[in-house]
Formats: structure tokens, C-alpha cells, sequence
């Protein structure tokens, strides 16, 4: 038994070989260099090779890093709140809704805004939401309003709803799978069992359906903090997000090593808020079979 | 099974249509209170559909449901005193067993104790004594539908609706619950309806029987009384096993029916014994169970009024029982085709099992036909 399993062992390795040693080339191998240069000094137009904890020191002192590190960490909050909020009713749509046949229709239709680039989708927002663009032309053209809405564009909000927008889809399928997973006669005992269907959905079909919504938390947060493009656009450059700084330290600065730190720093921050999230989700997750 | 016990559950003319699906075709159905009550028949006969609508889970397109003398078409399904026992149990897995069979109670004004005093009891009561810490999804199938049954009669419901709750057990388990769930409804006194497809259940644990059939209520009656005296060659095929032979009539007086039936020769029924045909069977049928028939061995006596030579042509050995196929000398007298009639004899100590091809007696009584036509 034991020799077979061995055998079976080996087998498996020898499959996930290739695959392992190109994610550590591609993967590791780029995080490993960050992480060495990091640690390193800058030079001119050169990384030196001195270690050194000045990039660290500067990047945890430097209030500009602080205030940006925070607000990148409240835009993807506040961009992670409103993307789950409202993906939820349309996960729940879909899935309680929608005649089962409908359903994979229904899902290819929330997929569309992928069939074209990121960064032409971020430029229509641009477009939507600028001083001469679709809603302040539309709007002053009804006479609605006299001059147009200058809180839209440019700013945290912007930068909200555009990337509220981009990740809709990442949350609504987390949830939407969570939410068919649900055994619908459960749903029914609740109301059997004397609830009305709000506290039923409050009480049975919302804790089922949280490690959906905690995968959705999840897979929004990470990568809206380091979006890059969003507030390169439609922040206009003015409130930069940490990716953005990252990319002067590295490219416009040249000062690698500190941009190095930088990252590191983000990525060690979303790493904690991640475990936070994992560890909340064990909690649901534990109870399923 | 008195019949001055109050009604508990009127069904008035109910139907139910999905679109063009008739699903229910006028039920007119009383369950009394206290009654242990089963609606059985093949599956998408509607039986399920009835107990949803019972439940509040459906809503009926036509008549109207009473419980407890109450008209229930305005009352929505947690509002109803029913608590439903679900095929899959639904037992909510983000819970634990205790949390699950409290489920109910979150409106209940006594104190916490007070209820966790309950969840106890409940427990106890199905036999569940300190499981109430365990995980819902640690559960054993059999466990699960003890925690259902908890779950609902803790909220002391004056109907208990079972859909199909033995299905998923396996055999040894579920006749060990037949038997708990019969002595369960003794002891809370709760009216129980038990939708089920399997006929020895329903046989086992009823007071009365409801057979259905595509909408309709075939026949309602006890399980004695379905089982002997089914009211249509269908229900008849449906419960058990039965022999049907061809039979002509010969004259009728005062309800009495007199019958050819060959192999089995001339027969008297009075009008008890004589039910509904198939609209599509061919002709006059003779029914008999394969265990109101004895075979006698060459030199034994019996006291059964009539007796029939036959030849054995299969023998299946059960252990409890034997089955044989007897060819039934005459029996293809009528039109030439050769009906094997199955008997079945118990094997008690000293009755030997007979093997194919011997020639028998059978013995008989005119009181255990049921003829069909």
C-alpha cells in the first residue's frame, strides 16, 4: 500500500513538475530580486549591492508613502464595499431568480465588459464622467445643472466607480457560486420553521453564502490596491495610488531599491489584510462537508 | 381510526396546475386529528405537490385547504401549524445540531434557559441525548433525520409533514424508523402525513392510506383494507403482489357476481369483493394474493372450501419464504395462454420446500378473490 502510494506520489510530482518550475522562474524568481533589491543601495544609474535597511526606514517614514499607502487602502476598501454590495442582489438575481436555462446567458452577459481591454474601459469612464463627457453634456443640456460636476472626475470617487465597475464580475461570480450551492429546500425550512423570507435570507441563506462573499472581498481588494491605471487616468495623475509611486520610484526616479521597498511594503500589508480575510472565512467554510 | 376525532386537515376540490401540467385534479381529502396518515403512489403521481400545498410551499389553483377548520389560502407557509420533515432533511450545515432543532424558536418569549431546556428534550425524544454540540454536516443520514424531526416537533405543530423521510436510509435503518416514528407519533399525539412511494411503508406505519394516481385519489382506506380489498386492479398492482386471471361472468343477482375463472372453475363474489377494472384492461380479471393460497402435499388435509391441481414450474427460495410458480391445470382453458400464478408459502418447521415439477394441490377460498370488472 505504502509502495503504491509512492508510486502514485512520484507520479504526481513528475506531473506538476514543469508547471512548478516555470511559476518558480516567472513567479518566484521576479519576487526574489525585489525582495534582494529591496535591501540593497542605490547608485547612479546603478543598484550597488550594500545591504541596507535605509529604503525600509525611509519608506515606513516618509509621510507622503503613509498618507498614499493609506488612501490606497481606502479607495480599494471603499472600492471592495461597493463592488460586493452590488454584486450581491445581481448574484442573487441570477441565481434565484433566473430560469435555470437562463442562467448561463446571464452569465455571459456579465462577462462582456471583459471582452475589451482594461484600459479602454477605464478611458470610457473618462469619457462618462469628464468635464465635457456624457453625464455633465447630458446633464446641462437638460438644464439640469448649470455648470458641470466637477466632483466626478479626478478625484476618489471617480477612481471608485470606475474600478467598481472593472471588478463587478470578479465578485459576482464568487458569489453567485456560493449562492447555487445553497440546497434550495433549506431555504424552505426557514420558512417552515416560522421565518418570514427576510429573516430566512438573514439567517440561513446570508451565512451560506458568506465564503462567496469573502472570496469576492478577497479578489477585489488584492488587485485594486495596486492598480496602477485607474488613478493614472482618471485621478489625472494628481491622487496617486501606491502602484503609482512605485512606478516613479522605479522608472521616472530611477531609485529601484526604494521602489523595491515600496512594494514589498504593499505587498506584505495586503498579505496581513488577506490572512485577516482567510482566517474569517475558515469560520464558514469549516461548517460545509 | 375512530371516526368521531375531529378533522384536522379538509382538502375541498383542491387543483393544482403548473401551466398545461394538471398536477392535482380536485383532492377531497379529511385527515382527523391524531391520525397517522399516508399519501402514497408512484412518483409524479402528485402526492409531493399535495403535501406543499398542505405546507404553504405551493399555492393551490382551485378549492381550498383547512387546517384545523381554518382556511389557509391567505396564510403563508411559516405562518401554518405544520413543521415538515424534508426529503433531504435540510438541515442547515452552518449550524450545530442543537442551534439546528432551535431553529425555530427565536420568536418563542421564554428565557434561554428555558429553551436550551427544550432543545434538550427534543433531543432526548429522538434519541439524540448530547449531540447538541456536533457539527449539522458531522451527522450520519439516520442522525440528520433524527435532528429534523427534533427541529419540527419541538415547535409543537398541530400537522407534521413527512416528504418521503425514509428514502435515503438504507434498509436496516429504515425499518428501525418506521418503528420509532410510529411510536414517536403515539406519544406526541401530532397528526403526521407521510408522503411515500414505498407501499410496505405506508402499509406499516398508517392509520389510513391515500393511494394516488396522476392527481386523483385512487382509493383512501386503511392498510388492511387497501391491501385486501383494493378498490381498482391499478391500486391492486400497486400494493403487493397479485395474481390476475382472466374470469367470464356468468350472472349477477342482488350484487352477487358469479365468475368462470379457468383453473379455478366457477366462483360466487358477493358485491364486497368486486372492484373497478383498468379502463384499459381487456375484460373481466380475478385477483388473489400469492399468500391466500396454500399448497397441500398428497396425503395432507385442509379446511379451505376448494381446491385446484397444479404443476410447479419455478421455485424461489427467499429463506423466510418460498415462492413458486404454478401452472394451473385448466388455466389456459379460456384462450390458450398459459398464466402462471405466483403462491407464496411461509417455511415453517417441518414444511418441506417442493421442487420444479411436482404435481400439487392447491387449496383455496372464494372469500380471498377480489374480482375486477
Amino acid at each position: 500500500m505504502a509502495k503504491g502510494l509512492d508510486a502514485q506520489a512520484r507520479q504526481g510530482y513528475a506531473l506538476i513538475a514543469p508547471p512548478f518550475l516555470y511559476a518558480l522562474l516567472i513567479l518566484a524568481a521576479p519576487l526574489l530580486t525585489i525582495l534582494a533589491y529591496s535591501f540593497m543601495t542605490d547608485g547612479y544609474l546603478e543598484v550597488v549591492r550594500d545591504f541596507t535597511l535605509t529604503n525600509y526606514v525611509q519608506v515606513w517614514t516618509d509621510p507622503i508613502v503613509r498618507t498614499v499607502m493609506l488612501r490606497s487602502l481606502m479607495v480599494s476598501a471603499l472600492v471592495t464595499l461597493v463592488t460586493v454590495l452590488l454584486a450581491f442582489p445581481v448574484a442573487y438575481y441570477v441565481s434565484f431568480l433566473v430560469r435555470p436555462e437562463r442562467k448561463s446567458l446571464w452569465l455571459f452577459l456579465i462577462t462582456i465588459p471583459f471582452w475589451t481591454s482594461y484600459l479602454i474601459r477605464v478611458f470610457l469612464w473618462k469619457v462618462i464622467l469628464g468635464y465635457n463627457g456624457v453625464i455633465n453634456s447630458t446633464l446641462t443640456g437638460l438644464g439640469i445643472i448649470d455648470e458641470p460636476l466637477t466632483f466626478i472626475l479626478y478625484n476618489v470617487n471617480s477612481i471608485v466607480i470606475t474600478l467598481a465597475h472593472a471588478y463587478a464580475p470578479f465578485a459576482i461570480l464568487p458569489i453567485f457560486v456560493a449562492l447555487e450551492k445553497i440546497d434550495r429546500a433549506l431555504l424552505e425550512a426557514g420558512r417552515d420553521l416560522g421565518e418570514s423570507r427576510a429573516m430566512t435570507f438573514w439567517r440561513v441563506t446570508l451565512p451560506l453564502a458568506m465564503p462567496g462573499v469573502l472570496a469576492a472581498v478577497l479578489i477585489v481588494f488584492i488587485p485594486t490596491i495596486g492598480d496602477y491605471v485607474t488613478p493614472e487616468l482618471i485621478g489625472g495623475g494628481k491622487i496617486p495610488m501606491i502602484a503609482n509611486l512605485i512606478q516613479v520610484q522605479m522608472l521616472a526616479l530611477d531609485n529601484r531599491p526604494l521602489g523595491a521597498a515600496l512594494a514589498v511594503t504593499a505587498m506584505a500589508i495586503v498579505a496581513l489584510v488577506s490572512i485577516v480575510f482567510l482566517l474569517i472565512n475558515r469560520r464558514f467554510l469549516k461548517v460545509r462537508s | 381510526m375512530t371516526d368521531d376525532r375531529k378533522p384536522m386537515i379538509e382538502c375541498r376540490g383542491v387543483h393544482k396546475h403548473y401551466g398545461d401540467y394538471h398536477a392535482l385534479r380536485g383532492i377531497d381529502l379529511t385527515i382527523r386529528a391524531g391520525e397517522f396518515f399516508s399519501l402514497l403512489g408512484p412518483s409524479g403521481c402528485g402526492k409531493t405537490t399535495l403535501l406543499r400545498t398542505i405546507a404553504g410551499f405551493e399555492d393551490i389553483s382551485d378549492g381550498a385547504i383547512l387546517i384545523d377548520e381554518r382556511r389557509m389560502e391567505e396564510v403563508p407557509a411559516n405562518k401554518r401549524p405544520t413543521n415538515m420533515v424534508f426529503q433531504s432533511y435540510a438541515i442547515f450545515p452552518h449550524l450545530t445540531v442543537a442551534q439546528n432543532v432551535a431553529f425555530g424558536l427565536r420568536r418563542d418569549p421564554r428565557g434561554k434557559a428555558e429553551k436550551a431546556a427544550l432543545v434538550d428534550d427534543a433531543l432526548a425524544m429522538v434519541g439524540l441525548r448530547g449531540f447538541g454540540n456536533r457539527a449539522a454536516h458531522a451527522l450520519s443520514g439516520g442522525q440528520r433525520q433524527r435532528v429534523a424531526l427534533a427541529r419540527a416537533l419541538i415547535l409543537k405543530p398541530k400537522v407534521l409533514l413527512l416528504d418521503e423521510p425514509l428514502s435515503a436510509l438504507d434498509r436496516k435503518m429504515r425499518e428501525q424508523m418506521q418503528v420509532e416514528l410510529i411510536k414517536l407519533q403515539r406519544q406526541v399525539g401530532i397528526t403526521f402525513v407521510l408522503v411515500t412511494h414505498d407501499q410496505e411503508e405506508a402499509l406499516v406505519m398508517s392509520d389510513r392510506i391515500a393511494v394516488m394516481f396522476e392527481g386523483e385519489i385512487a382509493q383512501l382506506d386503511g392498510p388492511e383494507a387497501l391491501y385486501a380489498r383494493p378498490a381498482s386492479r391499478r391500486v391492486a398492482d400497486f400494493i403487493g403482489v397479485m395474481n390476475f386471471l382472466p374470469a367470464r361472468i356468468l350472472g349477477e343477482t342482488d350484487g352477487t357476481v358469479t365468475a368462470e375463472v379457468p383453473g379455478l372453475g366457477p366462483v360466487e363474489l358477493p358485491a364486497r369483493q368486486v372492484s373497478r377494472a383498468n379502463p384499459d384492461d381487456d375484460g373481466p380479471t380475478i385477483g388473489f394474493r400469492p399468500e391466500t393460497m396454500t399448497l397441500v402435499g398428497p396425503t395432507q388435509t385442509h379446511s379451505q372450501p376448494r381446491e385446484t391441481n397444479a404443476t410447479i414450474d419455478e421455485v424461489v427460495y427467499y429463506g423466510d419464504m418460498t415462492y413458486y410458480d404454478l401452472r394451473l391445470d385448466g388455466a389456459a382453458a379460456m384462450d390458450g395462454k398459459a398464466r402462471p400464478v405466483r403462491i407464496s408459502m411461509r417455511n415453517v418447521f417441518g414444511r418441506d420446500v417442493q421442487e420444479v415439477g411436482t404435481r400439487t394441490r392447491l387449496a383455496w377460498s372464494p372469500g380471498s378473490l377480489v374480482l375486477f370488472r
